[in-house]
């Protein structure tokens, strides 16, 4: 099932769906014919889409509304704030392309601090599928939540197996070795598209003897404390990998959680450090900036060397302090 | 009064002559609209108000609640009833006050201006019954406008959405970004209202971005254009009443009125904006509202924007 079916099979039992759009129709393309004037289509005019959306909300409606994400987010966002942000209506804005995906296109198209300014927002939820089932999983429970929400938008194929259901604030384990343990060496925080590259670098790290631990967060608002606070406490290394900003991402969203409970964890942040990443056909960007799973892998490794780890007892549930850099 | 009579004009469409206000009429519009002000004058202590836009937009208001929106205090959440979206905000006291005068919220709460114990401050926000929707960040309302008149459109619906602009808002790009959208949409539920007061916060429009000729910019984008005193009731009433007759484009109505109406030692004046008066001051502008002499006024405008 593609996500315009299943936004079909939505509104064909739920009269208060509307699906907007700023002339971006990439996933929706089929949909004008056969859901008639419940596809507004604005044209290249984010701002009014949003406002209009609002509009839809107050009468009942819950809108759908697409748009590349640097634009939907970046240029609307006071819209977003001030009219479905501060009266917290039921509006579900859908942004394509986030973070590597727009490839070639350049800064302008690279929204890799989308997830910074959408938190920013009271009550504002934010969904980060891995692949086409989270996506098709999510999306009903979204329209359901009653609440405005971020989707940033992936549909690839599953690169494995998933382990569980979308369940909004719940996170995904993808255990070490597929059995839940107390003593991983690593475990790697991830959303989104990063998912395949995270289970990829699992597999290569297990392959070496190590005990590795993914989460594919699936929400990063809310974010399932639980699963956060145990890769902390049962691994020695926490990671979080993300096609973000350092600054406001899931790296944040994790320090201000230790920081509440005045924990001090071993962190890894593999994330964009206060720079746009280089334009180049997806596999080329991800390579140029460190972001593959042989990359990441050796990432990780460096820093596990780093930190004596090779040298010491491996206790299980250690926490080191603060991270260094060499 | 029978404004119900006007009402019926418009819903079913069987009268095509527009009837020119009663005596009667005319003089409880008049009279409604010097009480509003009272309210603008009296809100513009203890911390002050814009009152110059307020009062340039009052005779609007008091027209369009009392004589034309299909809306009462029992139905301010009857999904037929019309909808009145004040875009440009910082007139909010004007709205307050008429909202207070036709029985939507108690008087009382007008003292409440500024107090924590309500939500009657400088711009709308929906815990004030009757305000359909929050502002303050300007070029919002047309587009949450459209998207209100889209949605009674799909349901089939007949009644409208009016939305109040301010004219140093058209220097917002969302105005214009908005007005295609409506157009393109054919929103013939939508009616914009430009209150053309010829200030923006502290400079003449145009003097700044000049926005003349205005209304063929409007007639360009597809919306049929009317211009019209904003003070005069019988134009208004002509006008809002026209806008009851089928068409097929969002309508948009520029009032032509003045900063400060109704005060003339503040009347047009860029320096007031926005002023926090004291209370002697406001006793001496309510009398000059009544014909007395010209206030002596001594408080200086404050620097909001």
């Amino acid at each position: 099932m593609t996500y315009e079916e299943q936004l079909f099979k939505l509104i064909q039992n739920d009269d208060r769906i509307v699906v907007m759009t700023a002339e971006n129709r990439a996933a929706i393309r089929n949909l004008p014919e056969l859901i008639g004037n419940k596809f507004i289509d604005v044209g290249i005019a984010e701002q009014t889409m949003v406002g209009a959306a609002a509009g839809l909300a107050l009468r009942g409606r819950v809108p759908v509304i697409h748009a590349l994400a640097s634009f939907l987010i970046f240029r609307a966002y006071e819209f977003i704030r001030v009219d479905v942000g501060i009266p917290s209506l039921p509006v579900i804005l859908v942004g394509g392309v986030p973070g590597f995906l727009s490839d070639g296109n350049g800064p302008t198209h690279q929204a890799i601090e989308d997830i910074g300014l959408m938190r920013a927002i009271p009550n504002m939820g934010i969904f980060c599928p891995s692949d086409n089932q989270d996506l098709i999983e999510g999306l009903p429970q979204l329209i359901e939540s009653g609440r405005p929400f971020y989707l940033r938008y992936f549909a690839g194929s599953p690169v494995r197996e998933h382990t569980s259901s979308v369940e909004l604030g719940k996170a995904e384990v993808y255990p070490s070795n597929g059995e839940s343990t107390e003593d991983d060496d690593v475990t790697i925080l991830t959303y989104g598209f990063l998912l395949g590259e995270a289970l990829e670098a699992q597999t290569i790290l297990q392959a070496e003897g190590l005990k590795v631990r993914v989460l594919n967060m699936r929400t990063l608002s809310p974010i399932d404390e639980d699963a956060v606070f145990d890769a902390m406490e049962n691994s020695h290394l926490v990671v979080t990998l993300e096609d973000h900003f350092l600054i406001g991402g899931l790296y944040s969203i994790i320090s201000e959680l230790f920081m509440r409970y005045g924990l001090i964890a071993n962190v890894l942040p593999i994330a964009f450090d206060g720079k746009w990443f280089k334009p180049a056909l997806l596999r080329d960007a991800m390579e140029f900036d460190g972001f593959t799973a042989q990359q990441i892998t050796k990432k990780i490794t460096t820093r596990l060397i780093e930190d004596g780890f090779f040298n010491s007892s491996r206790s299980s549930g250690e926490i080191i302090s603060a991270h260094h850099y060499a | 009064m029978n404004y119900r009579l006007s009402l019926q004009t418009r819903h079913d469409n069987k009268y095509n002559t527009i009837m020119s206000l009663r005596p009667e009429e005319l003089q409880h519009l008049e009279s409604l609209s010097l009480r509003v002000r009272e309210h603008i004058i009296k809100m513009s202590t203890g911390g002050g108000c814009f009152i110059g836009a307020s009062l340039s937009c009052t005779d609007l208001l008091v027209y369009l609640y009392s004589h034309l929106l299909d809306v009462s205090p029992e139905r301010v959440d009857d999904p037929d009833r019309d909808y009145l979206l004040l875009s440009k905000g910082h007139d909010v006291p004007a709205l307050y006050g008429t909202l207070a005068e036709l029985g939507f919220i108690e008087q009382e709460r007008l003292g409440l201006h500024l107090k924590t114990s309500d939500h009657i401050y400088w711009h709308p926000n929906r815990a004030v019954a009757g305000i359909e929707f929050h502002s303050g960040s300007l070029g919002h309302l047309l587009s949450v406008g459209i998207g209100i008149a889209l949605d009674i459109k799909l349901r089939g619906g007949k009644n409208k959405v009016y939305v109040i602009l301010g004219d140093g808002e058209l220097n917002e790009g969302s105005i214009w970004e908005a007005l295609q959208v409506a157009a393109a949409k054919k929103l013939d539920n939508l009616i914009a209202i430009v209150d053309r007061n010829h200030f923006q916060a502290n400079i003449r429009t145009e003097e700044l971005s000049p926005l003349e000729p205005l209304a063929p910019k409007f007639e360009a984008f597809g919306w049929e254009t009317s211009r019209i005193n904003g003070h005069d009731f019988e134009q208004l009433h002509e006008v809002f009443l026209g806008t009851h007759l089928n068409t097929t484009t969002p309508r948009v109505v520029i009032a032509d009125t003045i900063r400060g109406k109704g005060l003339p030692s503040i009347e047009a004046r860029a320096d007031r904006w926005f002023v926090n008066f004291t209370h002697n001051e406001v006793e001496q502008l309510l009398g000059e509202l009544h014909g007395n002499a010209l206030s002596n006024l001594t408080s200086e405008t404050l620097m909001v924007r």
